[in-house]
This record gives structure tokens, C-alpha cells and sequence, in this order.
């Protein structure tokens, strides 16, 4: 028997804002415990929200990226239910009028172009985080409590793991790029969780949803989906049925752990949320905000490889982060040569930051320097030898290169009537040259520049040397 | 020193001269309260430390140095705020309510929390962990509810002005129970923030004084727009005192037949008596109908039960307020604080509101009263397009005794039928005495559209002018 | 509508309240009669009717992304029943109970 699978994901975004979304508290990380909070994120009766338009703007962007309606009327909802780092025992989210809806983004797979639904996007409140003692108690810190998110639902339009992990990988990009996310699963800025059916092929009606939640990473994900799929399918044929639930994925044997069965949908009561007022979005601000919009990864591709004629391969490694393709082009707009600056990022700075394991805020080079430098090997003053030297100085020390490379009288020797006698005494002194190089053992060339650098510690121009000793053998 | 024939400019007077430092008036206060709160219970805290603000310009602010009472679900800075509930019996704020900070910033003297029903919810002031508080005028009977605290401390004259809430009638019924005047603002006009939760899209804070004046000067200073309350208008905010001892000629008076209709005998007799009286100086009367007012009962239970339960569930016993002790695991700490903590009443409503939100039951009872809450505002424009005042008896019947009506909660809804509508629609509503009913005070409710208060103050003052109840002493007090 | 004592029962689960045997025969007549007296809404012809959750006169009340210290952990920290280390602390918590 064939069996079709149906997968519907939901994401969640941690939106990069300075403060909350319903309270002035700072959003910073790893602060010591209740000390990022106040009187709203502790649920202090007697407090009301206050909304952070920030949080909208972020919101908005990623609507935008990912082409759906933004709502003109949305309003807040309250989810109810208990647990210590839910301090109203509430979430404020958005149920019955999100921000967005009906938005897509298109997938390879297979080889073959796919559209994926997304249902609708919301944004709301975090909770805090709980640590598990092994004292019989838990320790409740409400530092993340209401830092915003933003959660994408899925259409349940993907049939393998293979599309889940496509449409994953996508999003992340659309909104890294954005500038709304840091997008990073392994610190909580991206959260996936899955849900997986299947059915018969050729049956209509879907089958029992199975929920996974948490998962740590994308390919967690892919091997999650399908073991559920395998799993589903040997119940459905031995004669069972699938229960409506939720399971965990098992990293060391691979496998899905049922976690507990639902019996019918969860009651969270929601209703909409008194304290705020509707919120409208006006067409005029969704235009100001589509302005601000960075540019997405396609568009930035689309100039990479056909304005600037990089390598498909080169501008997929600049356009694996924002951070780096936004570095990218700003020592563009600084003057950079494109397939220069291309290159230094991807394998000079992008070696140092793997060495060193940084990012590259972490780092004192800025697009200018990186641009400075590339003009100075690009007008011959220094080599690019002697540029690795002042690359490891200034991403270490923010030093500007052209003072660095003036002050250290690294400036390339280019001058001819400096470098001609130089050429013309050293062919002199090795006549055995000449005769190889009339032999036509190019070698010889090669040992003569070696000559001529020695004798300049290495600031001779090799191109000038070349060309000079090129034309002297010549006429000998 | 009690209060009983004094207002805000009286008391000011005293101050101005020199008669009584404002040092002496917070002692004199807080003496006359403790003597006879023996009587009432009608505080829950009384600071006996209260002190005046310092620089204290008596020519300047009228204002400073006067004592005022706090409802007790209204949050203030060190000082215990409690909701009258055992969940919260133990509880120090560490901020101030902006009512507060305006009432600070304007140097009244705060001297203390009045009773009220736990959470606000109930309209006799029995509902309180702190024991029942009891009329002025009659110590067996109730003093109303929810702000009953306020008003008995008011009308037995141990303060001049009390601030109270309203969800559903907590200031205007109680006023009109101890024969004193309270506002109910528009929805929007006094910020929420610090004032403990009740029914989020019906609570409004209000003002309760023997005389109109009084609350007008108080309004003054707690009204106005409040960043950490998105509810809130942005509108100027009148002087409400420039609408006392005004001419009513031409003012046109609505009087729902529903309204009338909703009380006999004397008490008709005593509205209608007031109302004449505006007839008589010219207001135009018209007789008109709320159709939707048999609904009003049912609606407002549903909006402001879900809202509570939902506005109720942060009292968990985690962060703050009661934990019970012997528990075993989480789920054990939720119920038994819960379960210990609430009283009857407030649990009744959590479980109505928890039942009306949950699945099955939203689009029945929720989404439905939502509705009808929409026909019943759209019953209230309809008349303010043409008539400036709706006026009728704030209340079916006048005080019952301790103990009458507890054990029968939907007797108790129906009878706020007349106060409810003006928190569903979020207009503005106040209760001005209209006499007394078998020794009883009785109120005349009067309501206006959204932001004109102007218009309730002028003719409650006119009503006040006429009927001189302020003469009056609270038979209760007498020794 | 009928309001069953196992209706009663989940209401109170729900809202994290437990009672007695007896107040749960009286919870079921109670609110019996006030689900009773609801149902008269059922009743009111809304079709077409909008819903009003709020009487506002405003909307779209933001705030700029400004982050503002409002209170210290100490002043937060004083009502908590217990704590440790700046922790709230509260018994084990063995299952997010989202599922009634």
C-alpha cells in the first residue's frame, strides 16, 4: 500500500527588539535571574500592556518577505493556561485577527519548484524559562518572559521530510534577511515544531495528526519527520491506529518517543484581550516599513553573480548570513572590487572567524578597511603577499591598512627608475640566465625575480620585475 | 473630627487660617476613623502614621491636606493592598496606581484601604475576608457593594471623598445606599493601571463625596490620559466643576419606562418627585424605551465572568499573595491557594467565566453577549441623539440587612439590572441621593454619552441644590 | 443546556479550583440557573451584528522600543512565598498541562 504524508510546521521568530513586547524591560541574554523584569512581567495585579510598535515593524517585514496579507484591523487575544513561567496565567497572542495571512515561499526539491503555504503569522509574548532542580522543586526566572515573538504557521502543505527541511532552511533565509531574527536554533531565537498525518493514497480525508515539539535543529527535524512517516505507516498496516499526540525525538537512537496522548483539542479559552485596543495597520506605514525592508537574499544573489559576475558558488557562501552579505556590500559602495572583496570574505576573513570563532561584530575590520586594502593591491602599492600581513593586523587591531602599510614602509617598489638598473645589473651578474632563458627554461625568470626581491626585501612590484626582466632578456 | 457637614472648601478654610494644621486634620482623621470604624468596618488598612506632603500651599491648592479614603483594590506603593481577599491578604505593592500618583502629586493625604466585596465582586460588602461593613444609617443593613467601604466611610463622615471602582454599579449602587453622591466616569477617562482587575473591558474608577462639588474636584485630578493604559482616551479633560450651578432649562431628559418600571411605590413616586423637579425648571422630559434592557442581567454576567476568570488565574500562589502550606507538587500549590484563597462569590464567577470562554461554550455564550452588548450600546446612541440625560433609580430597592440576599446569586444579579448597562456601554453614570424610603437613602441615577460627565455633573448638582439631602445625618451615627 | 457535575468538574479543573462533594451539587444548580438565565440570550437575533469586546475611543496605542528599568529584583522579589538565589521557587513541575 502507498501512503501519502501531510506536514504542517510552526515556527517561532524571537523578534530583535531593545525592550518587550508589553513591557519597557530590556531584552538582553544571560542576565542574572528576575533582574531584566518589572511590575507587567511579573503579572503585579493591578498592570496593564503597553504595546511595542517595534514589534509590529519586525512583524510586518517578515509578512512582506514572505508575500502575505497584512490584516488592516488586528487585535490581541488572551491564552489561558497555568504554569509557573506564565506569570498571568495568560499568553498574549493573536487568535482571531492575526497580523498576516495567506503568505508563501517557494522551494527546490527533487529538482522541482514548489510552493509552500504559509496560513498566518502572529506575533506575541514569550514566557520565562523554568530550570528543573533534582531537589523536588524548579527554579523560575522570568528574564525572557515577554520578549516578542513571532509565530509562522504553515499550510499542511508538505508531503516528505525532504520539503519540511526545504521550507525550513527557506524561511530562515527570508527572515534572516529581514533583519527581525537571529534565527538561531541552537540559542532559542528559532523554535520548530512539526506535525505529521498520513494517509492511504488515494483516501481524501487526512489522517491523526502527530505533534512534535522543540526540535533542536533542521535535521532533527528531517529525521523526526521521517521516522513518524515510517513509524505510521507499519501501525496503519498492521492494523492500527495512530494516536493523537505528542512525541519527542530521541537524538541518540533516531527514534520518537510518545510523550502524551491528547484527548481532543486543549482548552485555552482564548478570547480577545481587553486591555488593548485594536490595532490598525495602514497601508501608509506598511509602505514606509516595505521601503526599510533589506534586500532579500534573491534580489542580492540576482546582483552578485549578474551585476558584479561572482560565482554562483562564491555568492552562496556570502549570502550564507546577512551579516556577511551585508559586509559585502558595504565594502562594495566603499569602492571594493566586488570579485576582490568576494574573495577576501571567503577565505581570508571567513578562515579568521572560524579559527578564532567569532562573528564578525565580534571583529575590528569594517567593509572600509577591507575596501582601503583591496585599492591598495589593486593600484600596485601593496602585494598580495604583504596584504595577508595587514589583513592580520587590521582584523585584529581595527588599524587602518594604508596608514599601517605608510607607517611600516610596507609600500610596494613600482618605481622604474629604481627597479631598471636593479634588472639590468642582475642580468649582467648571471649570464647562465640568459643563456637558459634563451634555452627557453622559464624557470630562470623565476629565479631572477627571487634576485631582485631579495635585494628590496620583498617590496619589488613582481608584475613591474616581471615585465622589466621579460623585456631585458629579450634583448640580450 | 468627622466629616459629616464638611466638604473640601470648608476643610480648606480650616487649613488656610491656620485652625488646623494638616498635620493635626491626618491625626484627627485617622482618631475618628478608629473610634468609629468600631461601628462600620468599613477599612481594611488605616494608616495611622498618614502624613501630609510636604510644602503644602493651603491659597494655592485647595486641595492640600485633605484626607481621602482608597478603595482597596486599588494599588498603592508600601501600603497594603489587599482586594479584600485572603489570596492577597499579605500583599505590599511596589508601585502606585496613577490615580495614586495624580492624588499624591495634587498633596491630598492618603489615609488608608476601605472595604470592598473580594475582587470587587458583589454588590453588599459582605463578600470581604475582612468581615461585612455596615450602613450608616442603619448598622444592620448592608452598605451596598462593591465600593461599599468608600461610601460608608464617606456617609458615616470619617472621610470627605473616597475613591472607588465600578464594574457594574460598585460606586453608584453603594452611593445610592448611604445617600451620597458617586461617579462612575466614562470608560477610558481614569487610567486602569494599578487598579486590581475585575472585568477589564467594564472597570472604571470613580469618585464618592457627600456633595457633587467634592467629586468634581476629585475627578479633576485623577482624570486624564496615562501611557500605561492603551484604554484611555487622549480627550482634554474638562474643569467638571465649571458645570455646578448651572441653569437645567432646555436640558433634555430621557426617562426609560424600563427603568420606572423596574420599581414601585414609594420609590417610584420619590424618582419621579426628582424629576419634576427638573420639569419644573424647564428641562424637557421624554419617556423612552431600552429594549434590550432584560438582557443586560445575563450579558454583563457573561462579559465581566469571563473577563474575571481569566484576570483571576495570576493568582496562583507563585509570585505573590497566598500560597497554601502541605503541598505536594505544583498542581497541588494552583488549587489549594486557589481553593483556600478565593471566597465563594469570587470562585462562583471564575468557574461562570471559565465555562462561558471554554470549548463548546464561546460562540454561545461569549461571542453572543458580545453581541447583544453591541444592541444594547446601539439603545443607549439612539436616545443620546436626542436627549442629554437619561435619568431613573440607581437601584431596585434601598439597603437590605446583613445576611438577606448572600445565599442567592441570581437575585443578586438582577438586582444590579439598572447599573450595569452604563459599564456595558461605557458611558458615564452617577447616583445622587433623591431622598429617603422608609428611613432608608434611595438614589437617582443619572447617565450621559461618552465623555460628558459635564452633563451629570450639572444636573446632580441640581438635584442636590433642590433636594438638599446633604442636610441630612446618617441615622446610624448617632450615638 | 444542561450543566452535568463532570461540566462543573472540568470548569473547575480548568480554573485550578477544587471542592467539596457538596459545593459541587450546589456549583451544579447554581450555575444551572445562571447558564439558564444566559440562554435567554439565545434569543436575540444577532445575525449581522458586530461584536464590541471593548468601548474604546482609541486604537493602535504603541509605544516606541525604548527599554526603561523600571523596578529592582530585590522590590519585585519581596511578596514571593518562596525563593532562592533570585529564583522564584516553586515544587517540581512535571508536565506542561496544556491537555484538559
Amino acid at each position: 500500500m502507498n501512503f501519502k504524508s501531510t506536514i504542517g510546521l510552526e515556527v517561532h521568530f524571537e523578534l530583535k527588539t531593545k525592550s518587550k513586547i508589553f513591557s519597557p524591560s530590556p531584552v538582553t541574554y544571560g542576565a542574572k535571574p528576575n533582574t531584566e523584569t518589572n511590575v507587567i512581567d511579573w503579572a503585579m495585579p493591578g498592570v496593564l500592556p503597553m504595546v511595542n510598535k517595534n514589534v509590529y515593524r519586525l512583524g510586518i517585514m517578515v509578512a512582506l518577505a514572505t508575500h502575505a496579507h497584512i490584516l488592516p484591523t488586528t487585535h490581541f487575544d488572551r491564552k489561558n493556561y497555568f504554569y509557573p513561567d506564565n506569570p498571568k496565567a495568560y499568553q498574549i497572542t493573536q487568535f482571531f485577527q492575526p497580523l498576516a495571512r495567506d503568505g508563501y515561499i517557494e522551494v527546490e526539491v527533487h529538482g522541482k519548484k514548489k510552493r509552500i503555504g504559509i496560513h498566518e503569522m502572529h506575533i506575541e509574548e514569550d514566557a520565562g524559562k523554568n530550570t528543573h532542580g533534582t531537589n523536588g522543586f524548579s527554579y523560575v526566572d522570568l528574564n525572557r518572559q515577554g520578549v516578542p515573538l513571532l509565530e509562522v504557521v504553515s499550510e499542511p502543505d508538505m508531503e516528505d521530510p525532504e520539503e519540511a527541511y526545504a521550507y525550513l532552511e527557506k524561511l530562515r533565509k527570508i527572515v534572516q534577511f529581514t533583519g527581525a531574527s537571529d534565527v538561531k536554533m541552537e540559542e532559542g531565537s528559532m523554535r520548530v515544531d512539526t506535525n505529521i498525518s498520513i494517509r492511504p493514497a488515494g483516501q481524501k480525508e487526512l489522517g491523526t495528526k502527530v505533534e512534535m515539539k522543540n526540535l533542536n535543529s533542521f535535521d532533527h527535524v528531517r529525521r523526526s519527520l521521517a521516522y513518524e512517516e515510517k513509524r505510521q505507516q507499519q501501525v496503519l498496516l498492521s492494523g492500527g491506529h495512530v494516536q493523537l499526540s505528542t512525541r519527542r525525538f530521541d537524538e541518540a537512537t533516531g527514534k520518537t518517543v510518545l510523550e502524551r496522548v491528547k484527548e481532543g483539542a486543549s482548552d485555552y479559552r482564548y478570547f480577545p484581550e481587553p486591555d488593548i485596543a485594536p490595532d490598525h495597520i495602514s497601508q501608509e506605514w506598511i509602505d514606509e516599513i516595505a521601503k526599510e525592508l533589506p534586500k532579500s537574499p534573491f534580489d542580492r544573489y540576482d546582483d552578485y553573480v549578474n551585476k558584479f559576475g561572482l560565482k554562483p558558488y562564491d555568492a552562496n557562501v556570502l549570502l550564507q548570513t546577512k551579516e556577511s552579505s551585508d559586509f559585502f556590500d558595504a565594502a562594495v559602495a566603499a569602492g571594493a572590487d566586488p570579485t576582490m572583496a568576494a574573495n577576501w570574505m571567503n577565505t581570508q576573513v571567513n578562515g579568521y572567524l572560524n579559527d578564532n570563532r567569532v562573528s564578525l561584530a565580534d571583529v575590528k575590520l569594517t567593509p572600509e578597511h577591507l575596501a582601503a586594502m583591496i585599492k591598495l593591491i589593486k593600484d600596485g602599492t601593496i602585494s598580495s603577499k604583504i596584504a595577508k600581513k595587514v589583513f592580520a593586523e587590521t582584523i585584529a587591531n581595527g588599524t587602518d591598512p594604508k596608514k599601517y602599510v605608510e607607517d611600516k614602509g610596507m609600500v610596494q617598489l613600482s618605481d622604474l627608475s629604481v627597479l631598471e638598473p636593479m634588472v639590468t645589473k642582475v642580468v649582467d651578474d648571471n649570464p647562465q640566465s640568459v643563456e637558459d632563458f634563451k634555452n627557453g627554461k622559464d624557470r630562470a625568470i623565476g629565479y631572477l625575480v627571487g634576485q631582485i626581491m631579495k635585494q628590496t626585501r620583498g617590496k619589488a612590484n613582481p608584475k613591474v620585475v616581471n615585465k622589466l626582466l621579460n623585456k631585458e632578456l629579450a634583448s640580450r | 473630627m468627622n466629616y459629616l457637614n464638611e466638604t473640601i472648601d470648608s476643610l480648606n478654610k480650616k487649613l488656610a487660617s491656620g485652625e488646623i494644621t494638616a498635620d493635626q486634620l491626618a491625626k484627627d482623621t485617622v482618631a475618628n476613623i478608629k473610634d468609629t470604624d468600631k461601628k462600620l468596618n468599613a477599612w481594611i488598612t488605616v494608616d495611622e502614621d498618614a502624613k501630609p506632603a510636604e510644602n503644602l500651599d493651603f491659597a494655592k491648592n485647595k486641595l492640600a491636606g485633605i484626607p481621602i479614603a482608597i478603595k482597596d483594590n486599588i494599588v498603592t506603593n508600601g501600603m497594603k493592598t489587599t482586594a479584600a481577599s485572603h489570596i492577597l491578604d499579605n500583599f505590599m505593592p511596589m508601585y502606585d496606581a496613577t490615580v495614586i500618583s495624580k492624588l499624591k502629586k495634587a498633596q491630598f493625604t492618603l489615609v488608608g484601604k476601605t472595604n470592598m466585596d473580594e475582587f470587587a465582586m458583589g454588590s453588599s460588602t459582605e463578600h470581604s475576608y475582612f468581615g461585612a461593613t455596615h450602613n450608616p444609617w442603619n448598622l444592620d443593613k448592608v452598605p451596598g457593594g462593591s465600593s461599599g467601604g468608600s461610601a460608608a466611610a464617606v456617609a458615616g463622615g470619617q472621610v470627605v471623598a473616597a475613591l472607588g471602582s465600578d464594574t457594574g454599579g460598585s460606586i453608584r449602587q453603594p452611593a445610592a445606599f448611604n445617600g451620597i453622591f458617586g461617579i462612575k466616569p466614562t470608560y477610558g477617562r481614569v487610567s486602569r493601571w494599578g487598579l486590581i482587575a475585575f472585568g477589564s473591558s467594564l472597570d472604571q474608577i470613580g469618585v464618592m463625596s457627600k456633595r457633587v462639588k467634592d467629586s468634581a474636584e476629585v475627578l479633576n485630578v485623577i482624570a486624564g490620559s496615562d501611557d500605561h493604559d492603551s484604554t484611555m482616551s487622549t480627550r482634554e479633560v474638562p474643569d467638571f466643576t465649571k458645570f455646578l450651578g448651572q441653569d437645567v432649562k432646555g436640558l433634555r431628559v430621557a426617562v426609560p419606562k424600563e427603568y420606572m418600571d423596574a420599581v414601585d411605590g414609594k420609590m417610584r413616586e420619590l424618582i419621579q418627585k426628582q424629576i419634576d423637579l427638573l420639569k419644573d425648571a424647564g428641562a424637557i422630559i421624554n419617556e423612552v424605551s431600552l429594549p434590550h434592557t432584560k438582557y443586560v442581567v445575563p450579558t454583563y454576567y457573561i462579559i465581566a465572568s469571563s473577563e474575571a476568570s481569566s484576570n483571576l488565574q495570576r493568582y496562583d500562589g507563585i509570585r505573590y499573595g497566598y500560597r497554601a502550606k502541605d503541598t505536594k507538587n505544583l498542581l497541588d500549590v494552583y488549587v489549594k491557594s486557589r481553593s483556600e484563597g478565593f471566597g465563594t462569590e469570587v470562585k462562583r464567577r471564575i468557574m461562570l467565566g471559565s465555562f462561558a470562554l471554554s470549548a463548546g461554550s464561546y460562540d454561545k455564550f461569549f461571542r453572543q453577549a458580545a453581541k447583544v452588548r453591541t444592541l444594547i450600546c446601539q439603545d443607549f446612541d439612539k436616545i443620546f441623539a436626542e436627549n442629554d440625560v437619561i435619568l431613573g433609580p440607581t437601584t431596585t430597592e434601598p439597603a437590605f440587612g446583613i445576611g438577606e440576599e448572600v445565599s442567592d446569586p441570581i437575585k443578586m444579579y438582577n438586582n444590579d439590572i439598572l447599573t450595569i448597562s452604563a459599564n456595558l456601554a461605557g458611558i458615564p453614570a452617577a447616583s445622587v441621593p433623591a431622598g429617603l424610603v422608609d428611613g432608608m437613602p434611595f438614589g437617582l441615577q443619572i447617565m450621559a454619552k461618552r465623555f460628558d460627565e459635564g452633563n451629570v455633573f450639572k444636573t446632580a448638582d441640581f438635584i442636590e441644590r433642590s433636594n438638599k439631602f446633604y442636610e441630612k445625618t446618617p441615622t446610624g451615627m448617632e450615638d | 443546556m444542561k450543566i452535568t457535575e463532570d461540566t462543573v468538574k472540568h470548569v473547575a479543573t480548568l480554573s485550578r479550583l477544587e471542592f467539596s462533594d457538596s459545593e459541587i451539587g450546589e456549583f451544579t444548580e447554581q450555575m444551572g440557573n445562571i447558564i439558564n438565565m444566559a440562554s435567554q440570550l439565545q434569543a436575540v437575533d444577532t445575525e449581522g451584528v458586530e461584536e464590541t469586546v471593548q468601548v474604546v475611543d482609541r486604537d493602535t496605542v504603541f509605544r516606541e522600543d525604548k527599554p526603561e528599568h523600571w523596578q529592582d529584583r530585590e522590590e519585585l522579589m519581596e511578596n514571593v512565598p518562596e525563593k532562592a538565589n533570585g529564583f522564584i521557587k516553586v515544587p517540581v513541575i512535571i508536565e506542561k498541562d496544556d491537555n484538559e
